[in-house]
C-alpha cells in the first residue's frame, strides 16, 4: 500500500465525516464549519490528482470567499440555532429504513452483477494536463472554448436573475 | 473559430446577443410601454427561428464536436422557439394585468430558450450540463417573478433547490461516466463503447447513466422525481407554467434522447427495466392524483406529470435497434402534440385568471359554455386531445406511441397507458361538463394576444391531426444518427 493510496484513504474518511457532519449539526454556524473543512479535504484532493491551480481556486474561492460570507448571513440573520424537533415525527425512522432497504437493494444487485470486487477498482488514469497553469489556460481558451463562453452567459444570467429578485421597485407592490 | 463552428453556433449566437442587447434596450424604454420589449423579444426568436429554419436539412458539427446541427436539433430549436413565441404573446397582456411588468420577464425568456437550444444541440456532457444549467436559472427566477406573493416566491425558491438537487446528480452521473471512459465527447464515448475495452469501468459508466437519468427525470418530472411539480406550477406566473410545461420538458427529453439513444444503447439491458417502471409509474400516478384536484393549475400540473410518462413509454424500447428511431420520431412527435395543447389549455387557464390567484377553481369554469362559446369549444378541444380522444392531435400523437411501444415488446406498458388514457379521461371531461353544464357567470378577459394564442393553438391541434403522416416524416426525419 503505496503513501498516496493511504493519504487517499484518510482524507476520504474525513470528508465523508465532515459532510455527515454537515448534515446532522443543529447549529448552523458549525454547518458552515464543516463544509469549509470539507472544502479543504476536496481541495487536496486536487493536489493528489495533479492540479494545484484548481486546489488553490478550491481554497481561495471557496473555502475562503464564499463560506465567509456564508457565516456573514448566517450570523446576520441570527439563524445559528435550528428549532428542535421534527414536523413530522414519523419522518425520520421511514427515512433511515428507506435508505437502509435502498442500500441493501443496490449491495445486493451489485454482488450478483458483478461478483468480484475487481469491479470496483479504479479504471485507467486519464492524461493530465492540469499540471501547468499555461498548457490549462491554454485548454480553456481552444478545446473548451465554448463551455467557458457559456460559463460566462450563465453568470451573467446568475447575476440579472438576483437583481430581479432582491430589487425594489417604486410604484408596484414591492 | 471555423466555419463549420459559425455555422453550427450561429442561431444559439444570434439569439443570446439579441438577449444581451434586449437587457440594455429594455433600460431606455419607460414602465407601461414594456409591450416594445415584448415585441422586441418575439422579434428575435422570430429572427432565429429564420436562422433555424434556413439552416434546416444541413449537418455540421462545430467545437471539436461539442455541438451538433442536425435534424434532431433544428426540429428542437423550432419547437422552443415557438414555445417562446406563444410565451411572449400571453405573457404581455397577463404581466400587465397582474402588475408584473418589467422587462427582465423578456430577456430571461430568451436566454432560458437558449439554453434548451443548447441542449438540443449539445453532444459532450459538459455542455449538456451548462444548458441544463442555462436553461433552469432563468426558470427559477421567472417562477418566483410574481414576489412578494407568498405562492409564487415558494415555487421559486423549491423549483431552485430541488432542482439544483437535481443537477447534483447529473454532474455525479457525468463524472462518473467521464471516469469510466475518460472523455464526456458522446462520440468518443461511442467509440470506447464500441472498441469494448472498458472492462472494470463498466459497472462506474452503469451508475453514472443511472445518476444521468435521475437529473433529467427530475426535470422532466417523472414519478417518483415529481414532488415539485404541482406546487411550483401553481405558484409561478401561470405564463411562466405553460412555458416550463413545454420548453423544459422538451429540452430534458432532449437531452435524454440525445445521451441514451446515442451514446448508451449498450446500456438498455439494465436502463430498460428501469425506464419501463418509471413510464409506468409516472402514467399511473400522475393520472390517479390528477383526479383529486380542485385547482386547475394542480390538474394540469399532475396531467404534466403523465404526459412526461407516455413520452417516456416511447423510450423504454430505445436500446431496440428496429425501434430506436421510431422511438425517437415518436416522443418527439407527442412532444409537439404536448406542446399545442398544453399551450392553449394553458392560455384559456390565462383568460379566466384573476389577480391574486383567483379564478383558478375549476368551478370558476362553470357556465363558460354559455358565456364565451370560443373559449369553451377551445378549452374543449384541448381536454380531448390531452385525453386522446378524435377529432385531435393528441389523439395521433398518442397512437405513435403505443404503436413503438407494442412494437418493441412492452406490451403491457401499452395496455398500462391505454388504461390510464381511460382514467384521465374523468377529470379532463369534468372541466367541459363544468364548463356546459353547471350555471356559473365567469369574466373572461378578452386580450388580443391572448385569444390569438387560443385560436391558434386550438387550430392547430385540429388541423395537424389531419396531417399526420406530414408531422411524422418530419420528426422521423430528426432522429438521432
Amino acid at each position: 500500500m503505496d503513501l498516496t493510496l493511504i493519504l487517499f484513504i484518510i482524507l476520504a474518511v474525513t470528508a465523508i465525516a465532515t459532510a455527515l457532519g454537515l448534515l446532522i449539526s443543529r447549529n448552523a454556524v458549525y454547518a458552515a464549519l464543516f463544509l469549509v473543512m470539507n472544502f479543504a479535504c476536496v481541495a487536496i484532493f486536487y493536489l493528489l490528482l495533479g492540479a494545484p491551480f484548481i486546489a488553490m481556486a478550491q481554497v481561495t474561492v471557496y473555502a475562503g470567499a464564499i463560506m465567509v460570507l456564508f457565516l456573514f448571513v448566517i450570523m446576520l440573520l441570527g439563524a445559528e440555532k435550528l428549532p428542535k424537533g421534527d414536523v413530522l415525527p414519523v419522518q425520520r425512522p421511514l427515512a433511515i429504513g428507506a435508505a437502509v432497504i435502498l442500500l441493501a437493494e443496490a449491495v445486493i444487485l451489485l454482488v450478483q452483477r458483478f461478483q468480484s470486487t475487481a469491479m470496483l477498482q479504479a479504471p485507467g488514469t486519464v492524461e493530465n494536463s492540469m499540471d501547468s497553469l499555461r498548457e490549462m489556460s491554454g485548454l480553456l481558451f481552444t478545446e473548451y472554448l465554448l463551455p467557458f463562453e457559456v460559463t460566462s452567459i450563465l453568470l451573467l444570467v446568475a447575476m440579472v436573475g438576483a437583481i430581479v429578485l432582491t430589487k425594489q421597485e417604486k410604484g408596484t407592490r414591492g | 473559430m471555423t466555419q463549420s463552428d459559425l455555422i453550427t453556433i450561429l442561431p444559439l449566437l444570434a439569439l443570446v446577443v439579441w438577449a444581451c442587447a434586449l437587457l440594455l434596450v429594455d433600460l431606455f424604454i419607460p414602465k407601461g410601454r414594456k409591450g416594445w420589449t415584448a415585441l422586441l423579444a418575439a422579434a428575435g426568436l422570430a429572427l432565429t427561428m429564420g436562422l433555424t429554419l434556413a439552416q434546416a436539412g444541413r449537418e455540421a458539427s462545430g467545437f471539436g464536436g461539442m455541438l451538433r446541427l442536425d435534424g434532431f436539433s433544428t426540429f428542437l430549436n423550432v419547437l422552443f422557439l415557438g414555445s417562446g413565441l406563444l410565451g411572449v404573446a400571453v405573457a404581455y397582456g397577463y404581466l400587465k394585468r397582474m402588475d408584473l411588468e418589467r422587462g427582465e420577464f423578456y430577456s430571461l425568456l430568451l436566454f432560458s430558450i437558449t439554453g434548451m437550444m443548447l441542449m438540443a444541440q449539445a453532444a459532450d456532457l459538459i455542455v449538456i450540463f451548462l444548458a441544463l444549467e442555462l436553461l433552469s436559472i432563468p426558470l427559477y427566477v421567472l417562477a418566483a417573478f410574481a414576489r412578494p406573493r407568498a405562492d409564487s416566491e415558494e415555487a421559486g425558491l423549491k423549483y431552485f433547490l430541488l432542482g439544483a438537487f437535481s443537477t447534483g446528480f447529473v454532474v455525479y452521473g457525468i463524472t462518473l461516466v467521464f471516469g469510466a471512459t475518460g472523455t464526456t465527447s458522446l462520440a468518443k464515448i461511442v467509440e470506447v463503447l464500441a472498441a469494448g475495452s472498458l472492462g472494470t469501468g463498466s459497472l462506474l459508466l452503469t451508475i453514472g447513466a443511472a445518476l444521468i437519468l435521475v437529473g433529467f427525470s427530475f426535470k422532466v418530472a417523472a414519478v417518483p422525481f415529481h414532488m415539485w411539480t404541482p406546487d411550483v406550477y401553481q405558484g409561478a406566473p401561470t405564463p411562466v407554467t405553460a412555458f416550463m410545461s413545454v420548453g423544459a420538458k422538451a429540452a430534458g427529453f432532449a437531452a435524454l434522447m440525445r445521451i441514451f439513444v446515442m451514446a448508451f444503447p449498450s446500456l438498455s439491458a439494465d436502463l430498460t427495466p428501469v425506464l419501463w417502471a418509471l413510464a409506468a409509474l409516472t402514467m399511473f400516478i400522475g393520472n390517479i392524483i390528477a383526479i383529486s384536484q380542485t385547482n386547475i393549475k394542480r390538474m394540469l400540473a399532475y396531467s404534466s406529470i403523465a404526459h412526461a410518462g407516455y413520452i417516456l413509454m416511447a423510450l423504454v424500447a430505445y436500446g431496440n435497434p428496429a425501434v430506436a428511431a421510431d422511438s425517437v420520431a415518436s416522443a418527439l412527435f407527442y412532444l409537439v402534440a404536448y406542446a399545442v395543447t398544453s399551450f392553449g389549455a394553458w392560455s384559456v387557464v390565462m383568460s379566466l385568471e384573476k389577480p391574486d390567484a383567483k379564478g383558478l377553481e375549476i368551478n370558476d369554469f362553470a357556465g363558460l359554455g354559455r358565456r364565451n362559446p370560443l373559449l369553451a369549444a377551445a378549452m374543449t378541444i384541448f381536454m380531448l386531445s390531452f385525453t386522446g380522444m378524435p377529432p385531435t392531435l393528441g389523439l395521433v400523437g398518442k397512437f405513435f406511441l403505443f404503436r413503438t411501444a407494442i412494437e418493441g415488446g412492452f406490451i403491457g406498458l401499452a395496455i398500462i397507458g391505454v388504461l390510464t388514457s381511460l382514467i384521465s379521461a374523468y377529470y379532463y371531461l369534468r372541466v367541459v361538463v363544468t364548463m356546459y353544464m353547471r350555471e356559473g357567470e365567469p369574466q373572461a378577459e378578452g386580450e388580443y394576444w391572448l385569444t390569438f394564442t387560443t385560436v391558434v393553438t386550438a387550430l392547430a391541434t385540429v388541423v395537424l391531426q389531419f396531417l399526420p403522416a406530414a408531422l411524422f416524416a418530419l420528426a422521423a426525419g430528426a432522429v438521432l444518427k
